[in-house]
């Protein structure tokens, strides 16, 4: 290959690093917010509420006499003193918070988990065989999925309210676990899988089930993992549907629940927030790969 | 754009394979008929009668009451508003970012991770950061002060939009800008090297390739982003509460209506909303035909 000329290679390098910097800065206030709410939960509740307490208008007076506070808000990447006085208070002291991350792990854990294997099952069967009424079908799962919550939520009521649930968990649990999404992804990959394999297993002897959990569910093993994910870090962000089902706040997840604390607790927001964000935060380091394939598969709707 | 190939699968079943075909569809089938499919026939019942006592039909009197219904028209406004300014703008910085991902940079996938950071994080843990930056005397502000501009009441006033779209953009972009970087990697590489010998600078390859051949892609993107910008409510009801005082959108006309118990006006409303979906996304299915018909 023919050596570019100097002039065209200098040029390309100053793009490059232009480049590289100007992305860098972009990125840099992409991680912002997540790390100033990370730095804050180091601070002690006596200068969270210095720098914050301006932005509560009814502030307790009893600790605004202690306390200097600050006129403006700042907004502060650097605490004056490390401490973990708010992780022990949320901790051990006030057990509000962490029973509103239980009332979150018991509303997402059994709709990811009940979601992917039935979606599994039912993505074989569209993958396995198909014809006319097989296509539309599928065709009314993506309908289905593309609907905004303000046009599902109204017919899940309706049932939940005919089966007497509304007000209990299962009331969101149970439309969770048959969203149509991972029956998409899965089904897609799914199909993806060679047509020899199967026939091979099936001169084999191997019966429906066998080439079910000893082929499909194998060589999808990394589609399913990726839907894991993001299933779970949007149900993990639920607030529309808590707030129409559950009347009683008790049942409320965390991802509702904290904007209420806001208010009230500013000292120790910070703190549980990272809590909340922990589990999403694992799985992002540990399964990143998963995760951008599980993005890549959702793209191409046309399959 | 993978042209169908023959399919393998389709051929007469034998009678016990149709058994256990509809043996392993069975579960999500019921479950998308008992949750999603069957009560929808009762939302278009209930969207025709006067209320669900009386049992009157009234044909399309709720539809007329809804669309004339001012808190309703001011969230449809305020959403498609929001929708019409955060789309766009979601579609093409994410495109902006992953094509300058896909060109040689360092640090490519550290920033990728940067970008996808906010997806992973509950929006409900950094509400309180963006309460602290847009509030009447907060960073925002202070900047703004700082050059001289004068401070705006953030989440009280109609500019509260601007901080709503920047969350979405916050939010949203890394995952799209993860399907354009699929996309980008699915364009033929030697299409690109006859083009450049052909003697086409990177403006026309961008343009008249690139584009063309994302243009699957974009309209995935675009449609994904105008779901998730029905979302927005999240961060629109963390911020702001129940009540918002600028920011009414959509989801909140529901919930007024969920807690009233208006059955006959929520029904007319969801069938609203899915039918001006189903207009919206067909289009842009039609338009992306036109635009990509000569790539595949």
């Amino acid at each position: 290959m023919r050596k570019k000329p100097l002039k065209v290679r200098v040029r390309q390098k100053a793009i490059s690093v232009f480049l590289t910097a100007f992305t860098a800065m972009c990125a840099l206030l992409f991680l912002f917010p997540t790390a100033v709410t990370i730095a804050n939960s180091f601070m002690t509740q006596k200068e969270i509420n210095a720098n914050y307490g301006a932005m509560i208008s009814n502030f307790d007076k009893n600790v605004s006499k202690k306390t200097f506070i600050s006129e403006k808000l700042n907004l502060k990447l650097i605490p004056d003193k490390v401490s973990f006085q708010q992780y022990l208070t949320v901790l051990f002291k006030n057990s509000d918070y962490l029973m509103k991350f239980w009332n979150s792990v018991i509303l997402v854990v059994p709709i990811v988990l009940f979601q992917t294997i039935v979606a599994s099952l039912a993505a074989y069967s569209f993958a396995r065989y198909r014809g006319k009424f097989k296509e539309l079908l599928f065709f009314l799962y993506v309908v289905l999925m593309l609907m905004p919550y303000q046009v599902t939520l109204v017919p899940n009521y309706l049932v939940a309210d005919m089966l007497g649930i509304v007000n209990t968990r299962m009331s969101i649990i149970l439309p969770g676990i048959f969203a149509p999404f991972s029956v998409f992804i899965l089904a897609k990959v799914m199909r993806r899988i060679p047509a020899a394999y199967i026939e091979a297993a099936k001169l084999d002897g191997a019966g429906e089930v066998q080439i079910f959990t000893q082929i499909c569910l194998p060589l999808s093993r990394s589609a399913i993992f990726s839907v894991v994910l993001l299933n779970f870090i949007d149900y993990w962000n639920m607030v529309e549907q808590p707030l129409i089902m559950l009347s009683d706040t008790d049942y409320h997840p965390l991802s509702v629940f904290l904007s209420k604390i806001n208010s009230g607790d500013v000292g120790l927001a910070f703190a549980v927030a990272v809590i909340y964000m922990i589990p999403t935060l694992l799985m992002f380091f540990y399964g990143e790969d998963y995760l951008v394939e599980g993005i890549a598969y959702s793209g191409g709707i046309k399959g | 754009m993978a042209k169908k190939k023959s399919e393998p699968h389709s051929r007469t079943l034998k009678k016990s394979e149709r058994i256990t075909e509809l043996c392993f569809l069975a579960p999500s089938l019921s479950g998308v008929l008992l949750f999603f499919v069957l009560p929808f026939f009762v939302v278009i019942y209930y969207s025709l009668i006067d209320n669900p006592i009386n049992k009157q039909f009234v044909f399309f009197d709720n539809f007329k009451e809804v669309l004339t219904n001012d808190a309703f028209r001011m969230a449809a406004k305020n959403t498609l508003l929001f929708s019409v300014a955060a789309v766009p703008l979601a579609v093409v910085i994410s495109l902006v970012f992953a094509v300058i991902l896909e060109s040689k940079i360092s640090f490519r996938s550290q920033l990728r991770a940067s970008f996808l950071c906010p997806l992973m994080v509950p929006t409900a843990s950094v509400v309180l950061v963006w309460q602290v930056m847009f509030h009447k005397q907060g960073t925002v502000n202070q900047l703004l002060e700082m050059m001289g501009g004068e401070p705006v009441d953030w989440l009280k006033t109609p500019s509260g939009m601007i901080v709503v779209v920047i969350m979405f953009l916050w939010k949203n972009i890394g995952y799209n800008m993860i399907l354009f970087l699929a996309g980008l990697s699915n364009i033929p590489g030697d299409l690109m090297e006859v083009a450049t010998l052909e003697g086409a600078g990177p403006c026309y390859r961008f343009f008249h390739l690139k584009l063309r051949y994302l243009s699957p892609t974009i309209l995935f993107v675009t449609i994904l982003s105008l779901i998730n910008s029905f979302k927005i409510f999240r961060e629109v009801y963390l911020l702001t509460g129940d009540y918002p005082d600028a920011l009414y959108m959509l989801q909140h006309f529901m919930n007024n209506t969920f807690s009233l118990l208006e059955y006959q006006k929520l029904s007319s409303s969801a069938i609203i909303m899915g039918l001006v979906m189903s207009v919206i996304i067909a289009l842009l299915f039609i338009v992306e035909y036109w635009f990509g018909k000569d790539v595949e």
